[in-house]
């Protein structure tokens, strides 16, 4: 991804804007140019509130390129309150708690680095919730 | 100091991470397990986490608490020694990412461990002039100590965020402030240096007490107050003994310093350290309290203030997560995996 593209998606990742379908109503992350449930192409931007529930996932032992100073980790679908299912990071949790269901608020996080002398790219990772 | 518009902290948010050092790890690397330890343990950043992601964190805290909406913020400032890049804000990063811009000021201030106040400083007189009605100060830090060097024991990383605003929707309203700084070379790091360096035993007496002395006994002098005045007061600190020696010194108690003494537990947080001290305070304040803050920073500087607790905070202190609850969350590690998290490993 290019400088260009990471400063497009920004919002989206750094505070987890997605969308609201002017048509029937539903919340849709990450932003689309359609909507997925009734394919309008009328949206309005929101803000999820950042909680969810571990939906599924995958520990990654063996991360794409980019990511090896960071394994081992965790990839999960998370499922937003609002309904929305998107894929995550978890983070500062040990692989043996991860459960289907464990209740869990978004982060923001150090995703990768360009090299040494490239841009460090933050965005939304999900940790066990603290704070109710 | 006192501006002319009455002004408070309106919100306040902190961050410790969650993996932990102890001190009794460094001894054993280095010193065979001979010595003392300054700290039991120190915070130690995941790998995923740095200046900005702290501040992010301390930032939305601290906006629940103060139910602002970051469109009205003014100013996102960033107090740190250890700014993700050389050059590029981090306090960019953080306004955007809590959905502070495009009407925002958003610079980075650098003060070593007093980086963090002076930027309070900044936002007391950006809000007090009238030119805005709130602003964020934030101190964050992931300090770095040479591997076997004393500050390893306590370098560690965290940060709290205070939103300043008008005193009328405070939680706590600012009193007076004062700063006092000389130039004096106690501790300093030159460009691209990984590791600082200390002048030993010349970082106590002409530096740290010398400077939080005056700051505090001016402060006190200025708004006719004593130590016993205070229901509590929080001093810089990069161990336990410091704080706890110039409290002895001014005339405070151990009772007056105990709920914001975390650095036994999480280390010395530089920008943060005093600034998390006064988060933990104010999550069990209670009306009335008056608490004084004073920072430290190496160059050298202190900035003292004294703050009320309004009515207001008890039913805002539940609102974001407290720092107590930040300093239980903790994943021991060994000195091999803090060598890691830290990029201490040179790969050849
Ligand atoms: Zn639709």
């Amino acid at each position: 991804m290019n400088v260009a593209r990471y400063w497009r998606t920004e919002k989206t990742r750094y505070g987890l804007v997605g969308e609201t379908c002017r048509v029937c109503g539903k919340p849709i992350f990450p932003p689309r140019d359609l909507c997925p449930h009734c394919t309008e192409a009328g949206q309005d931007l929101r803000t999820f509130g950042g909680r969810g529930e571990v939906y599924s996932f995958a520990h990654v032992t063996d991360a794409p390129a980019g990511y090896t100073e960071y394994q081992p980790y965790t990839v999960a679908l998370i499922k937003l309150e609002e309904g929305p299912l998107l894929t995550a990071q978890l983070t500062d949790v040990d692989q043996s708690d991860v459960r289907i269901g464990m209740p869990v608020e978004m982060v923001t996080r150090k995703l990768k680095e360009e090299g040494e002398n490239g841009m460090v790219v933050y965005g939304y990772k999900f940790r066990p919730v603290m704070h109710e | 100091m006192k501006p002319d518009r009455q002004v408070g902290i309106v919100g306040y948010g902190a961050y410790v991470p969650r993996y932990r050092l102890p001190a009794v790890e460094v001894s054993r690397v280095w010193t065979g397990g001979q010595g003392g330890v300054p700290i039991e343990e120190k915070s130690v950043p995941g790998l995923d986490e740095d200046t900005a992601t702290i501040a992010i964190e301390a930032a939305r805290n601290a906006l629940r608490r103060g139910l602002v909406d970051a469109q009205d913020l003014r100013a996102v400032w960033v107090g740190s020694e250890s700014h993700p890049y050389a050059v590029k804000p981090t306090g960019t990063i953080v306004a955007e990412a809590i959905g502070a811009t495009p009407a925002v000021s958003a610079g980075d201030w650098q003060f070593a461990c007093k980086a963090g106040t002076e930027a309070l400083q900044a936002a007391i007189g950006l809000v007090g002039s009238g030119m805005a009605d709130y602003a964020m100060a934030i101190g964050a830090d992931t300090a770095q100590g040479r591997p076997g060097d004393a500050l390893e024991y306590t370098t560690a990383a965290g940060g709290a965020a205070y939103i300043v605003g008008p005193r009328e929707r405070s939680l706590a309203y600012l009193e007076g402030s004062y700063s006092f700084v000389t130039d004096t070379p106690d501790f300093f790091r030159r460009p691209y240096r990984h590791y600082p360096e200390h002048g030993g035993r010349f970082t106590g007496e002409p530096a740290y007490f010398k400077h939080i002395t005056h700051s505090v006994q001016a402060l006190l002098e200025e708004l006719r107050l004593e130590p016993a005045d205070f229901a509590a007061a929080v001093f810089h600190q990069p161990n336990v003994k410091f704080p706890q020696r110039v409290a002895q010194m001014l005339g405070f108690n151990k009772e007056q310093i105990k709920t914001g003494l975390l650095a036994g537990q999480v280390g010395n947080t530089y920008a943060a350290a005093a600034m998390l001290g006064l988060t933990a305070v104010l999550d069990v304040a209670r009306p009335g309290d008056r608490i004084l803050l004073a920072s430290f920073g190496s160059g050298a500087g202190s900035d003292a203030f004294s703050l009320v607790v309004t009515e207001a905070i008890t039913e805002r202190q539940a609102l974001a997560p407290f720092t107590r609850a930040y300093v239980a969350r903790r994943k021991q590690i060994d000195y091999g995996v803090y060598v890691r998290y830290r990029h201490k490993l040179e790969m050849h």
